[in-house]
């Protein structure tokens, strides 16, 4: 099997690749902390990252990098995630189930906006 | 591929191959599938990194965390607190010389904060064996743009207004060696791709066609389209396997795309390339030699002119780049001659690729626009020298390059102020000496590295070098004689004048240049028998201070010919007569006793062993 690329092949072969990699830049419109301490583990963290990653992938997200982060020192109400926009002071969600997280997908990630109820508060600790 | 949440960049370049890269990556993967994070986490094997030294190195995004000798045992730890709990492991990350706390951040760590990358862009990024990854980022773009938008002069006026010159040593301006060769007439024409690196502790090359395979493919066939060339040839040494596999997968899938082989890109241009294994020899790499290799003949250089752009393989006409020269023709007309030009002085634009290596902490692949201050590259990225020592020289270009002291690290590093100062940009090659190194020992070798491999085509070249070698081998040996230091540099001339080819031409840099800075260490060793830096064996002698011995058998023992005499809480002697001046006891006797002393143009008092002396304490 031969795939000779035309010049429109390149340029889309690139944009596709382009689009998985962007993490490696460590650049991306929206980024997703899952906070993955022991307690937020205990607490379904794991769900939770399963269920952002699902999102992503069947959502078809290319610009948005989900990372982990220790204990955020609120055991009590884990699980949690911060979101962060470009450009935006980060949001931490707190008590999180799969179905909150889709619906800060949907509503914080796609749209822009804020999921009050779920929202602790806004800022982010910093990861050393 | 698939969207993941981390990379994890493992670096596969010869030197971290080497101490376990494999190994490593084997055991991440294994660790990753068992936790159930196969979905989550992609790990990727790319080309050198840099910072060899450092190695096995891996690289998590995009958090941009720096991993360094890591081994297998560290993997599973690695896994749980940093991909699971997204803990980064502060034990794993690297810590500079002079400090006590880890920099997890690749963008914070000064070997790489003050690099430029043009040429090892995609180092460290993109999996080399893996053509999409080269094309995601903005890979074959430019050979596009050539093949379908601009004429060959609009080519060649672009590499010209770049102000590109060879990476290979001369430094001969890349646009008029193309435009020499496209007014040819002769036809067919050839490409020849310089990757036989015959200098001693350089690789920059291999690194190059190691991490980023196609750069290199796709330059060539942008300058094939310009002197309309439709065969070209990649030739390597031998002892680069890894590079001849990374090379021969990129070639491969290159033509399984499109981009390489006939009608590329649906544009009507054909061309193609092939691998032609070098045998390893330092002439080898030069051009004429190079290319009667190519031809199946011993590579011995000929006379020039004519160049090979008029008369080359087979006696066509032919244009012959080095490595990293070809990995940067795709940025020039991707991103234009103008923004190449802005960057470096006003002579040599762009970046150049070092081999750091020698008496540096951190040594290792790094590259800096041109101009940077040769301060900056040994004290800034290097990280100084180790140990406490100081800084001596800096020898640049190469067995044939020459040392640079410590009054001029404010030297700009470019072609013209390298040439002025008496060493030469060659291709890239950076040895750091601290004060331990004897600039006499240093001449001497890189001179009987030249003399050893100089083809004996030329009197000047085979004897002439063979000669400085024996008057550098006296001096050293405390045999030099008044007039020695003249003789030397009357020598050096007839080689430079008198020689074929670029060997000869500059072999006797190396003396000259030690000469020039260092001229009072000749003269120790001639005139007061001394080696200053405590290097020539015949110039120095061993002892043991017996105020500060302890007797604690350490010397005794690293001894390897029983030259040492004394018992447990005794003065320990030294035997002149049975030393063979190898160090053992210097390095064995511990750093805070420091008994042992290396002197130069005294002996060391002759004693009698205290265990054996009449009046024991
Ligand atoms: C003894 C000797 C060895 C050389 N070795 C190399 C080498 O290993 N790699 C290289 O690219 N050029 C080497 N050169 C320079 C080449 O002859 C030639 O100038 C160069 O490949 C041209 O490419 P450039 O214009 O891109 O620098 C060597 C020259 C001499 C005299
Ligand atoms: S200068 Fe030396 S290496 Fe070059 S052709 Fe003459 S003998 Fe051979
Ligand atoms: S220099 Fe070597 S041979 Fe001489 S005394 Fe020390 S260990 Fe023995
Ligand atoms: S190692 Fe140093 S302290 Fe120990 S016996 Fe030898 S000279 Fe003395
Ligand atoms: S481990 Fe989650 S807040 Fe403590
Ligand atoms: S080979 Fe890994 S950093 Fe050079």
């Amino acid at each position: 099997m031969t795939k000779k690329l035309t010049i429109q092949d390149l340029a889309a072969m690139r944009d596709k690749t382009r689009s998985l990699t962007v993490l490696r830049d460590g650049a991306g419109r929206a980024k997703v902390t899952v906070h993955m301490g022991t307690c937020g583990i205990a607490a379904g963290a794991r769900d939770i990252m399963e269920t952002l990653l699902e999102e992503i992938r069947s959502r078809g997200l290319q610009d948005v990098i989900v990372t982990t982060s220790g204990c955020a020192g609120l055991c009590n109400r884990e699980p949690m995630a911060t979101v962060e926009i470009k450009d935006q002071p980060p949001v931490k969600y707190v008590r999180l189930t799969p179905d909150k997280m889709r619906r800060v997908i949907a509503e914080h990630v796609l749209d822009g906006r804020i999921v009050a109820e779920y929202a602790l508060a806004v800022g982010s600790e910093t990861m050393y | 591929m698939k969207h993941h949440r981390a990379h994890l960049l493992v670096c596969a370049g010869t030197g971290c191959v080497s101490c376990g890269a494999f190994d490593v990556k084997t055991a991440l993967k294994k660790e990753i599938e068992r936790r159930g994070l196969a979905d989550e986490i992609l790990v990727v094997a790319t080309g050198c990194n840099g910072f060899c030294e450092k190695g096995p190195i891996v690289l998590v995004r995009p958090d941009d965390i720096f991993y360094q000798r890591l081994s297998v045992d560290d993997i599973p730890l690695l896994v749980e607190e940093h991909l699971i709990k997204g803990r980064p492991v502060a034990r794993l990350m690297y810590t500079p010389p002079a400090d006590t706390k880890p920099v997890p951040k690749m963008a914070d760590i000064e070997f790489f904060r003050h690099q430029r990358l043009i040429v090892l862009r995609n180092r460290g990024r993109i999996d080399p064996e893996k053509i999409e990854e080269y094309i995601a980022y903005d890979g074959y773009q430019a050979m596009a743009k050539a093949l379908t938008e601009m004429t060959p002069e609009e080519i060649i006026a672009e590499i010209s207004a770049s102000g590109l010159r060879g990476r290979g040593g001369a430094g001969f301006p890349t646009g008029k060696k193309w435009d020499l060769c496209r007014k040819e007439k002769a036809s067919p024409k050839y490409l020849i791709c310089n990757g036989d690196e015959g200098d001693p502790g350089a690789f920059m090359d291999r690194s190059v066609l190691e991490a980023d395979p196609h750069a290199v493919l796709e330059g060539m066939v942008i300058a094939a389209r310009a002197i309309s060339a439709a065969r070209g040839f990649i030739y390597i040494r031998n002892e680069y396997p890894l590079a001849i596999q990374r090379l021969d997968i990129a070639i491969r899938s290159a033509r399984e795309f499109g981009l390489l082989g006939e009608n590329i890109l649906g544009s009507g241009f054909d061309f193609d390339v092939e691998i032609v294994r070098g045998a390893g020899a330092f002439v080898s790499g030069e051009e004429t030699a190079l290319i009667a290799s190519i031809e199946g003949q011993r590579a011995a250089p000929r006379q020039r002119p004519p160049y090979p752009a008029q008369s080359g393989l087979w006696g066509q006409p032919t244009t012959i780049n080095n490595v990293e020269t070809w990995a940067n023709v795709p940025s020039i007309i991707r991103r234009g001659a103008a923004w190449f030009a802005g960057l470096g002085t006003e002579t040599s634009k762009g970046t150049k690729v070092f081999s750091l290596v020698g008496k540096i902490n951190n040594t290792g692949l790094v590259e800096v626009p041109m101009g940077i201050r040769l301060d900056e590259i040994v004290n800034n990225i290097g990280g100084g020298i180790p140990n406490g020592r100081k800084f001596k020289a800096v020898q640049i270009g190469g067995p044939s390059g020459g040392c640079i002291p410590t009054e001029l690290l404010d030297l700009p590093v470019d072609y013209e102020s390298l040439t002025r100062a008496g060493a030469m940009m060659g291709s890239g090659g950076m040895i750091v000496m601290d004060e331990d190194t004897c600039m006499v020992d240093i001449a001497l070798y890189f001179l009987r590295f030249t003399q050893e491999e100089s083809c004996g085509k030329c009197a000047p070249c085979r004897i002439g070098t063979r000669r400085m070698a024996e008057i550098l081998a006296g001096i050293a040996a405390g045999e030099g004689r008044p007039g020695d230091i003249e003789k030397l540099e009357e020598l050096a001339w007839t080689v430079k004048r008198g020689s074929l080819c670029g060997l000869g031409q500059t072999a006797p840099n190396p003396v000259l240049s030690t000469l020039r800075y260092f001229r009072d260490e000749y003269r120790a060793h001639i005139e007061d028998k001394t080696c200053p830096a405590r290097v020539c064996k015949n110039l120095i002698s061993f002892a043991i201070d017996p105020e500060k011995c302890v007797g604690c058998l350490l010397c005794l023992k690293a001894c390897p010919v029983n030259a040492i005499a004394g018992e447990r809480k005794k003065v320990h002697v030294i035997d002149q007569a049975l030393c063979i001046k190898c160090g053992a006891c210097f390095t064995a006797c511990p750093v805070k006793i420091g008994a042992v002393s290396k002197l130069t143009g005294e002996k060391g008092r002759a004693l009698v062993p205290e265990a054996t002396r009449a009046t024991t304490s």
